[in-house]
Parts: structure tokens; C-alpha cells; sequence
């Protein structure tokens, strides 16, 4: 895979900055016969926050693949800025490297120190600057990978479950930070993941994928700081979990608890 | 289940019940004198030399067999005074660092030759795979016939058996690094040269020194073999010369070299490790 050069890409063209970053004309992924992504089209606005949700194999992980710059297309036009970050499930840092030098690896700038001081103060890790990966818990860790790819300023941030693998609490917060980092370096935001609660609590619009095509697409004008206690919040989720082949409680007529939390489950499977 | 009911713990009616005095009334137990771990370690190997001792001088043990304690510790401390061990340990020295460079360095190039490119496995993987089958020492005979008998021979012995090692632990270690990580330097866009020096290399590291210690083990082992072939200095010439001479005490004092170098240069590694690997999780929590 050609290494793109992200760093000398960053000074796009006024007229640039005005399409959306993200364009996406009946882009076509296929294996063998099966196609994984098919005839897509998609377009993400400057500063949006979209989440993708889809059962496994719906092409979700694909889609952000072909994003990324890690697979490639068979067919169809693809636009995305080179100014671009990838967050995913595991932090992916290079263990044998401490947080700062994680964070800048790859920028060739003045100062990289000072530079990863500051984006992990961003993350709240100024005190674990000089930590090596082993030593962070789960959390910390993938604050260092967001730093990571915040520091390259980026203009399309894709999110690969980056909350999974986190334990109930440090998700709420993680969720916190991931609202107050996107609103302060405004970047579009592809994020990938089975939550339908953490879809409709971040994203700007929710889109469900279904065998590599847009089943639907959700916008949220819920008002932020949102909660899932929200007036029109649970219609919402009742309304995404209905495209995803789940009927919700009010319609199945059984206990609700009980449905809720087997809701719950679907919602956090992997 | 013991017979006598336990002292802290009692089984009753399904419940285990645990009840304990607090620790400070146990102090004045606590405070009887304990030896020391190390005492106590060597107080069997102590005894052993104690019995060695007195089968020899009650003549159990004949000097033809195996010299008593107290006479290799004699000879070992005239030889440490004459000069003669320090000659004939710093010759096998520079023999087996001139070979072990030489090995290590052939084994590293190839195998980063082959780990890092696709053409370069297809061209040199098999041949080294075939060669490194071979048992060096078998190797003898050739060697001698093409190189002769003198300090080449010996050299090029100790580099034929210290290449392999290296080169297959480096080869598998840059072969087996996450793809994971090489993905995620993929899309922070490092280019192939900085990916090969903050990823590939770092991390294909501890498999190297794993390959070090073997090449490290097996350069001791050819030094013995290869010290035996004309040599008037070494430490298996010590040990072969010895031999002739049937002083056992002299071939005990080289065994006792061999496995003091063998922890001395296991000391020197871990403290290589220690640091150019201090960032794994054994390390890095300490």
C-alpha cells in the first residue's frame, strides 16, 4: 500500500474546503462474487458527525477501510481528504514507543514534544507523557491513539468502535471527550458501531447500513448534552433498532425489562 | 478435609467460618532469627563439596577420576597467579567475539534481506534454510581441507554456527509483527523507510536477542571443538592438553570457566534487554 503524505496536505484550496470532505459516487467493494459494499453512495458535510450502524457483515468495517486508505475500491468515485485519522477498537500504539513519541510518530514538525504535550493535555494525559503503552490501562490508551490522530489535524476522523473494548464507565466519559475534542477541532467524524445508544448520543446522523447498502439514514436534532432518558430519544432508538431487525418493546407487547435488556446485549455484540 | 479442625477455619453446617487474631500479637514469634535466603541456598552445594572432599582424602575418590576441592582450587589459584588463565581465557575470548561478530552480522543482514523484502525471501530463505540444517561441526573435515588448520578454520566454524540463530528468530520476529500496527503506520502515513526504523526493527528486537542467546551458547560450544584442532593457547586447548596429561584437576577448573562465562555474558544480555526493551509489560510495570 502506496504511504500516502498526510503533512503536506493539510493547505487545501478555498474552493476545496467548500465540498464535503467525504463523497462517495456507487462505490463498489467486492470479494469474489459477494459485493460488500455496493453501488454506495454517501456525503459527509465539513464538520459532521455521522455513525454508521449495521449488523456484522453489513460492510461497515469495509466502508471505513476504503476511508482510511486500507483497501482499495473496484468501482465507483471515492473522495476523501488525505488530511485524515483512523481510530480503532484496540489503541494500536507502537508499544515499544511512550505516549509522546506514539502521538507525533510519523510528523515531521519543530518541536514534536511540545507538540504531543499539548494534545495530550487535549486528552486529559499531561501526567502521562513519558508512560509506555504497557503501563496505561484500556482507557488511557485510547486517549493516546485519539491524540494521535488529532494532532495531525485532520479532516475526516474515522472511528472504528473505538469504545468497545472500554468498560461501561470510562465509555460514558470517553463519550464526553470525543463531543468536546470534535467541537473544538471540527473535523468530520465517521464513526463505526454496534451501539445504538452511543450512535444517537453522538452523532449529527445515523446511517444503517445493510449488505453494503444505505437502508436508511436517521438525522439526530436532539439538543446536546444528550442522555437516553430524553424526551424522543427512545423513538428514535425504538425506530434504528426496527431497521436492524429487532423488534423494539412497545411493539413485541412482552415484558419490558426484559426485552430492554435483551436489546441491550444486541446493541453491545461485537 | 484434614482430620484436626483447622485452627483459624471452621466447617460448620455449610458455612466456612474464618476467624483470626490480628497479626501484632504474633510479633514476638515473628522475631526469632531466620538465616538469610542465600545461606540457605548454599548449604547443599556446600555439603556436596564437603563429601567430594573427604571421598578424596580417604582415597573413595582416586585423582585419576576427579581431583579433589582442595587440590583444583590450588592449581586454579596458580594458575591465576601465574598469568596462565588469563592467556589462554582472553585468546578463546577474542575467538569467539571475532566469530560471534562476524555471525551475528551475516545472520542480521540476511535476515533482514529476506524479512523485509519479498524478492529477497524468494532468492536466500531456502538456501539458508537448507545450510542451517547442517550441524557445523560437521563441517570440520571441509573446512579444514579448504581453509587448512590454522586460526581461519576456527573462525569461520564459530561463524557458520552463530549465523543461524539470529537469523531465524530476526527473520520470524519481523515476519510475526502485528499487522495491526503496521496498518495503523500506515494511515499516520509513515513511508517505508520510517516504518522499517520505528516499527519493523523495534519490534522484531526481542526476537533478536532471543537468537543472541543462542549464538551466544553455541560459539562457547564450538570453541571447545574447534580448540582442539592445532592450537597452543585456548581454553579447550587448556582442556584437551589436560587430557593428555590426566590432570582432571585443570580439565574441572575449564568446566568451571565455561559455565561462569555462560553467566556472566547471560547477565551481560539481560542487562541488554533490560535496556533496549524497557517498554515491554515485564519492564515497563517494574
Amino acid at each position: 500500500m502506496a504511504a500516502v503524505d498526510l503533512l503536506h496536505t493539510t493547505h487545501q484550496s478555498k474552493h476545496q474546503a467548500e465540498l464535503p470532505p467525504v463523497q462517495l459516487r456507487n462505490v463498489v467493494r467486492q470479494f469474489g462474487q459477494q459485493k460488500v459494499i455496493d453501488e454506495l453512495n454517501l456525503d459527509i458535510a465539513p464538520g459532521e458527525f455521522v455513525a454508521l450502524l449495521g449488523a456484522s457483515g453489513s460492510g461497515k468495517t469495509t466502508l471505513l477501510r476504503a476511508l482510511a486508505g486500507l483497501d482499495s475500491i473496484d468501482s465507483g468515485q471515492l473522495r476523501v481528504p488525505l488530511a485524515r485519522a483512523a481510530v480503532f477498537q484496540e489503541p494500536r500504539l507502537m508499544p515499544w514507543k511512550n505516549a509522546w513519541k506514539n502521538v507525533v510518530l510519523g510528523l515531521d514538525i519543530q518541536n514534536p514534544h511540545a507538540r504531543a504535550l499539548e494534545a495530550l493535555t487535549e486528552v486529559g494525559l499531561a501526567h502521562r507523557v513519558n508512560a509506555f503503552p504497557a503501563t496505561l490501562s484500556g482507557g488511557e490508551a485510547q486517549r493516546v491513539a485519539l491524540a494521535r490522530g488529532l494532532v495531525r489535524e485532520p479532516k475526516l476522523l474515522l472511528l472504528d468502535e473505538p469504545f468497545a473494548a472500554l468498560d461501561a464507565l470510562t465509555r460514558i466519559r470517553m463519550h464526553q471527550l470525543i463531543i468536546e475534542l470534535w467541537r473544538k477541532h471540527t473535523p468530520a467524524v465517521l464513526l463505526v458501531t454496534h451501539d445504538v445508544d452511543e450512535a444517537i448520543l453522538l452523532a449529527d446522523r445515523v446511517i444503517v447500513l445493510e449488505q453494503g447498502k444505505i437502508a436508511d439514514e436517521v438525522p439526530i436534532d436532539l439538543p446536546r448534552q444528550r442522555s437516553t432518558g430524553q424526551h424522543g430519544f427512545q423513538g428514535i432508538r425504538a425506530r434504528l433498532l426496527g431497521l436492524l431487525g429487532v423488534e423494539s418493546a412497545g411493539q413485541a407487547g412482552v415484558d419490558k425489562p426484559l426485552v430492554q435488556e435483551n436489546l441491550r446485549r444486541f446493541a453491545n455484540v461485537r | 478435609m484434614p482430620d484436626k479442625p483447622l485452627d483459624t477455619a471452621t466447617l460448620d453446617d455449610g458455612f466456612l467460618i474464618v476467624d483470626k487474631a490480628p497479626r501484632a500479637l504474633e510479633k514476638t514469634r515473628q522475631k526469632r532469627w531466620k538465616a538469610p535466603d542465600f545461606m540457605v541456598r548454599l548449604l547443599s552445594p556446600l555439603a556436596l563439596l564437603l563429601i567430594w572432599e573427604l571421598a578424596s582424602q580417604s582415597g573413595l575418590l582416586p585423582s585419576r577420576v576427579i581431583a579433589a576441592p582442595s587440590q583444583i582450587g590450588g592449581t586454579l589459584w596458580a594458575m591465576i597467579e601465574s598469568g596462565e588463565l588469563a592467556t589462554h581465557l582472553w585468546v578463546s575470548l577474542q575467538r569467539a567475539l571475532l566469530g560471534l561478530s562476524i555471525g551475528v552480522a551475516i545472520g542480521v543482514v540476511a535476515a533482514l534481506i529476506t524479512g523485509l523484502s519479498k524478492k529477497g525471501e524468494v532468492i536466500l530463505d531456502s538456501p539458508m534454510q537448507m545450510l542451517r540444517t547442517i550441524p557445523s561441526l560437521a563441517l570440520v573435515p571441509l573446512f579444514i581441507l579448504w581453509f587448512g588448520i590454522g586460526e581461519f578454520t576456527k573462525i569461520a566454524l564459530i561463524v557458520t554456527g552463530t549465523t543461524f540463530p539470529v537469523y531465524l528468530n530476526l527473520y520470524s520476529g519481523i515476519r510475526n509483527i502485528d499487522p495491526k500496527l503496521i496498518e495503523a503506520a500506515n494511515t499516520l502515513g509513515l513511508n517505508r523507510r520510517q516504518l522499517i526504523w520505528h516499527v519493523i526493527l523495534p519490534g522484531s528486537l526481542p526476537s533478536f536477542f532471543v537468537g543472541l542467546r543462542y549464538s551466544l551458547g553455541i560459539s562457547w560450544l564450538a570453541l571447545v571443538f574447534v580448540e582442539q584442532i592445532n592450537t597452543t593457547a585456548g581454553i579447550g586447548y587448556l582442556a584437551s592438553d589436560a587430557r593428555d596429561f590426566m590432570r582432571t584437576d585443570v580439565i574441572v577448573i575449564c568446566l568451571l570457566i565455561y559455565s561462569i562465562l555462560g553467566l556472566v555474558i547471560d547477565a551481560l544480555i539481560r542487562t541488554l534487554e533490560r535496556y533496549a526493551l524497557a517498554w515491554r509489560p515485564t519492564f515497563a510495570r517494574s
